[in-house]
């Protein structure tokens, strides 16, 4: 439990909206313990300015818990910050030393354009899932839920798949800005369960398509995004992925339609 | 816009195209490299082996059109995701961290169009323009006594090592081939096939430079 | 206003069967013809919106955050509850019926609880079809644990993201229908007024939350999902989010609000470490199967090391309190105890604003009697996110736990239907007062949540929908429809033009969420609500003259979102405290201290068995109580003890 306080230099990229060009704000954090959370450092400094009259640091956040994926941002150039396995919002103020200087950025993609300052939109990664990521299943039509067993072991690998958070972390870090890790974990998840099969061959043509529609990078397996990923979330389903999909379009029977927008 | 998509539309099936004609590449390098052993046994070997070749133009000229097809294919492919890639990162990071590329991975946008330049010497030299036609042995050694030429080579197939380092690896993630059991062997034998061709081709220029191999 | 809750009569387990078969139907081809709102993308409001697109109707959905992926239905960790049996331990649709019924301390509605017991079934095997992935066993079935001392194993899991998983299976559903064109998605929007037309919901107004614009959406209907509002306590376990604005708006256009005195606090969080906190994490209660809770004998002990006090001087309270159950007492008991201790000044931990709130939990005998591996394999990764966030490791040092509210039971006043007292106004989930009583048992929640998203809503709104057959339509050019967004836009005007701006809404927010933690927490008093009930609206009056939002309306602006929202907590933190005054009677999650008996809740059941359900008079102190009256034919009212 030592107690210390910190003093801050923070460059904070600073952009009033889509269509302005953004540039880097220097502000000084003041007296920050360690026990804070870097988003609390960063409550604190907004209220300072909101007080002082002037404009606060826009980021997203919600959960604060580490399982919500809203929030997100580049710290010194590592997506989510310094500390492995953990959200903006879980990370603390003591893995930072007094004096240091913290830039940062929002996630930069083409697929998510940012918003303000340190918020970006990410509604390509909802129209990934739209295009097929889910098991259609009508409401009311299950059939009883022992019926069909799953091996113990797929269903620990789906659910491994199934931490995925959609931050947007392995976008952000990858040098080509590609959603590959997202898109393949929902597609691992699904394709892993009996439940999953029916739609497997589709699903895997269709979010595809729709992930290089978004404009997002290939993947070349640099491994930054797993690396990024604050649930760990595993290299190997991008693999996967490139199986199902190539299966899916050998075997298909018509080809798919292209999904730009 | 709607259209009919195929595989190598996607970037998964431009990957997939890189992978497969990055491995008829490297399998042509070990057979390349193989053969060129016969300089250890002298120029009438050399030289036996090159007369062996030209002797099966069917052979020969399927494994140009082959490779030209490979080469051609990886080239395109390489292009068009490097072009796609370049445009989803939009704006650059000020302040931009690894954490897992490792140093052939970070190059190989610029250990590929090395290669292709040092490709298009190393035929120019041995295939096309020769010093001495028919006389293989010779035009290597003579090559390989400057030091000029022979740095050329030893940085070529430095790049080259580099290179295949990270395509084999890669290939293997992007073929699908990525399973918790067998994933350390997938690295072991990226390295032990481009520490076998990266090696040995090295040791032709320095066998050369250090006077081992002689007229 | 009359609170008709249009229950079925007969046998309890006939009920639901029957109110279906003499309930109206839309017919497929025809559904297509309504428009309904669903407010809210959690497993409620998810849920709902997906099967209602899928059975053909027109579908607006809203959410406040980016994706309806992330409402705070995915924070749920330990699992939800089903009545399948699946391990022959003697679970039954009544067992779960009658356990929920006695937890929530007999002040639910017997019809309401025993539906929701029966569509637990239903919604463990619809989320497997979804593809959940739930723990399972070695021969691939679907696997179970005892949880917040149940007496049997019926609680499904999935890791400890048992509310992610069920949350994204629902968001899933809800994408397909998004594709579809049967959804239309709404993100970063939020309700800030509800349309009335003619006494019926017509609609709502919202405000875009990138580009500030305030619009009006028309619909056949509304459904609010939209959680509960426990941030009025500024500390919550709560996302940062979270908030009661959209039923708050609704109950000030004629929806009565349900005891909202209901409220639940967990005992094992981790506690706050500074002023500057914002916001609480929980851990889950099954960390109480093995740590041993205490504090120091000696206020002079508070500030040393936990390691140099020796085990005379340490007070394990609640074995010493309870020998029958030791550390394993329920959630309220064992959340008061903790007040108690640390009210006499034996909490331990950092001082913030002047008080020690914190307990220890030790692991210390647990890890000498079954050693190291063994916790670490129950606990670890909860030990893992403690010394993520406090930088201590509870493998060597007790952890320093203390409660922290994280679910509302009080909510929109809701019948058997889910319809609130605005005709076409229907609130699901959290949103609505009506399964849980006065306490929620652990892993009921998502159960209640996924009931009325996928089950109950989709067949009351037909039921509606097919009584009132045909709208008149309702132009955005009505006098309603005008008034409404007028309301809103005066109301943000107001907020960004405050007479002496001076502090961000936060500033007000953690002043409100002191009095109503210290006041109408854990542990109430007339004294103390009263004294909440005179420092409310003056702090209200001083919020709307000092507070400071800066920049502009019409862009978007975190702080005027904030700043709507804490306004609304102040009213909605005054009807709270009104509430639990008048509740003279200490009940499940509300415990009134001059109602008590050796420390024990005493119930009132001859004057208090009923729902409180308030109505907006256009005064904030001065609501109308309506009471619905109680009756239990099935589940005979008894006194809790764990002496």
């Amino acid at each position: 439990m030592s107690d210390q306080l910190l003093n801050l230099t923070l460059h904070v990229w600073r952009q009033n909206g889509p269509n302005d060009a953004g540039r880097f704000e220097t502000h000084q954090a003041k007296d920050i313990t360690t026990h804070m959370s870097f988003l609390e450092m960063l409550d604190v400094i907004n209220e300072e300015l909101i007080e002082k009259g002037e404009l606060p640091i826009s980021f997203d956040h919600d959960c604060r818990e580490g399982i919500c994926g809203s929030c997100g941002m580049v710290i010194n150039g590592v997506a989510h910050g310094p500390q492995k396995l953990t959200t903006a919002c879980q990370l603390h103020m003591r893995q930072f030393k007094d004096g240091d200087e913290i830039w940062l950025e929002p996630w930069r993609a083409s697929g998510f354009p940012i918003i303000k300052d340190l918020i970006v939109d990410r509604s390509a990664f909802e129209r990934i899932i739209q295009a097929g990521g889910y098991i259609s299943i009508r409401t009311g039509s299950a059939p009883e839920a022992n019926e069909l067993p799953v091996p113990k072991k797929d269903a620990d690998s789906a659910m491994d798949a199934a931490e995925c958070i959609g931050c947007g972390a392995c976008v952000a870090a990858c040098p080509n800005a590609s959603a590959s890790l997202f898109t393949a974990a929902k597609i691992s998840h699904l394709s892993l369960l009996p439940q999953g099969q029916a739609e497997r061959q589709d699903r895997a043509r269709k979010m595809v398509a729709q992930m290089d529609a978004e404009g997002f990078g290939g993947c070349t397996n640099h491994g930054e995004c797993e690396a990024a990923c604050p649930k760990g979330v595993s290299l190997r389903w991008i693999a996967r992925m490139n199986r199902e999909l190539v299966r899916s379009m050998v075997r298909a029977e018509a080809p798919i339609e292209s999904r730009d927008r | 816009m709607q259209r009919a998509l195929t595989l190598h539309q996607t970037t998964v099936g431009k990957k997939l195209i890189m992978a497969l004609s990055g491995l008829i590449i490297v399998g042509f390098a070990i057979g390349h490299f193989l053969g060129n052993l016969n300089l250890y046994r002298g120029a009438e070997a050399m030289d036996g082996y090159a007369e062996f070749l030209k002797g099966l133009p069917p052979l020969l000229w399927g494994t140009r059109l082959l490779l030209l097809f490979a080469f051609g294919a990886h080239i395109a492919s390489a292009f068009s995701l490097w072009n796609r890639n370049r445009k989803a990162r939009g704006s650059r990071y000020k302040v931009h961290k690894d954490l897992a590329t490792d140093y052939a991975a970070r190059t190989m946008y610029w250990s590929g169009p090395i290669l292709l330049l040092f490709i298009v010497y190393h035929l120019l030299h041995f295939t096309i323009l020769p010093a001495h036609p028919g006389e293989v042995y010779r035009n290597v050694v003579e090559g390989f006594q400057n030091p000029l030429i022979a740095g050329v080579y030893i940085a070529g197939n430095l790049a080259l090592g580099f290179h295949i380092f990270h395509g084999i690896y890669s290939a293997f993630q992007t073929v699908g081939a990525n399973h918790p059991r067998y994933n350390d062997y997938r690295r072991d034998l990226a390295i032990a096939i481009c520490a076998v061709i990266t090696i040995g081709n090295l040791s032709f220029p320095i066998a050369v430079l250090a006077g081992f191999i002689t007229l | 206003m009359e609170l008709r809750s249009n229950e079925p009569t007969g046998p309890i387990e006939h009920r639901w069967e029957k109110h279906k078969e003499s309930s109206k139907l839309v017919a497929p081809a025809n559904r297509r013809r309504y428009n309904i709102i669903v407010v809210g993308s959690g497993l409620a409001g998810g849920a709902a919106a997906a099967s209602l697109g899928e059975m053909g109707y027109n579908v607006k959905c809203f959410c406040y955050q980016d994706s309806p992926r992330r409402a705070h239905s995915i924070a749920a960790q330990g699992g939800i509850n089903a009545a399948k049996d699946y391990q022959n331990d003697g679970d039954s649709v009544y067992r779960l019926f009658y356990d929920t019924v006695k937890g929530g301390d007999f002040r639910s509605r017997e019809s309401n609880v025993y539906r929701l017991a029966q569509l637990s079934v239903n919604i463990i095997d619809q989320a497997v079809a979804q593809g959940v992935p739930f723990a399972r066993e070695y021969g691939g079935l679907l696997a179970n644990r005892s949880f917040g001392g149940a007496q049997v194993s019926r609680t499904f899991y999935a890791r400890g993201q048992t509310g992610q998983q069920l949350l994204l299976g629902a968001y899933q559903a809800l994408s397909r229908q998004i594709d579809a064109g049967t959804v239309e998605m709404h993100t970063r929007t939020e309700m800030l007024d509800l349309i009335v037309h003619e006494g019926r919901a017509r609609g709502i107004v919202t405000r875009c939350m990138k580009s500030g614009k305030v619009s009006a959406h028309i619909a056949d209907m509304v459904v609010l999902c939209t959680g509960g509002y426990s941030n009025v306590f500024y500390l919550s376990t709560n996302a940062k989010g979270c908030n009661v604005t959209a039923t708050w708006r609704a109950h000030r256009q004629g929806a009565a609000f349900a005891n909202p005195c209901y409220t639940q606090i967990h005992p094992t969080c981790i506690p706050q470490a500074g002023s500057y906190q914002s916001k609480l994490t929980l851990m889950s209660e099954s960390l109480r199967n093995d740590g041993r809770v205490w504090v120091p004998r000696k206020k002079e002990d508070v500030t040393k090391r936990p390691e140099d006090i020796p085990e005379a001087d340490r007070f394990y309270y609640l074995e010493e309190r309870y020998p029958a159950f030791g550390n394993l007492v329920p959630r309220d008991v064992a959340s008061r105890n903790a007040l108690y201790v640390t009210n006499d000044g034996l909490g331990i931990g950092p001082e913030v604003d002047g008080e020690r709130r914190a307990v220890y939990l030790d692991f210390a005998d647990a890890i000498n009697r079954l050693g190291e591996s063994t916790i670490r394999e129950r606990y670890g990764n909860l030990f893992e996110m403690y010394e993520r966030i406090t930088g201590d490791s509870p493998y060597k040092t007790p952890m320093r736990i203390y409660p922290a509210t994280h679910y509302t039971m009080g909510g929109l006043w809701v019948d058997y239907n889910l319809e609130t007292t605005v005709q076409g106004l229907f609130a699901g989930g959290e949103a609505n007062f009506s399964d849980h009583g006065a306490n929620r048992l652990g892993a009921s929640a998502l159960m209640q949540g996924l009931a009325d998203g996928y089950f109950v809503l989709p067949f009351t709104v037909g039921n509606y929908l097919g009584e009132v057959r045909t709208l008149p339509p309702l132009s955005e050019d009505h006098p309603d429809v005008k008034q409404a967004i007028a309301r809103v836009e005066e109301r943000i005007r107001k907020l960004m033009n405050a007479p002496d701006p001076k502090h961000a809404p936060e500033h007000f927010h953690r002043l409100l969420g002191k009095i109503i933690w210290n006041k109408c927490g854990m542990s109430r008093n007339k004294e103390g609500l009263e004294e909440a009930l005179r420092e409310i609206p003056k702090l209200r009056d001083q919020f709307w003259r000092e507070v400071k939002i800066t920049g502009s309306g019409e862009t978007l602006n975190q702080t005027l979102e904030r700043a709507g929202r804490v306004a609304d907590f102040f009213e909605l933190g005054e009807l709270m405290c009104l509430d639990a005054l008048k509740r003279e009677e200490s009940c499940g999650g509300h415990f009134r201290e001059e109602y008590e008996e050796n420390g024990e809740a005493l119930r009132d059941d001859e004057h208090f068995k009923y729902v409180a359900a308030w109505e907006w008079t256009g005064n904030p102190a001065e609501p109308r109580l309506h009471k619905e009256p109680l009756s239990f034919e099935y589940v005979k009212p008894s006194k809790r003890s764990y002496k």
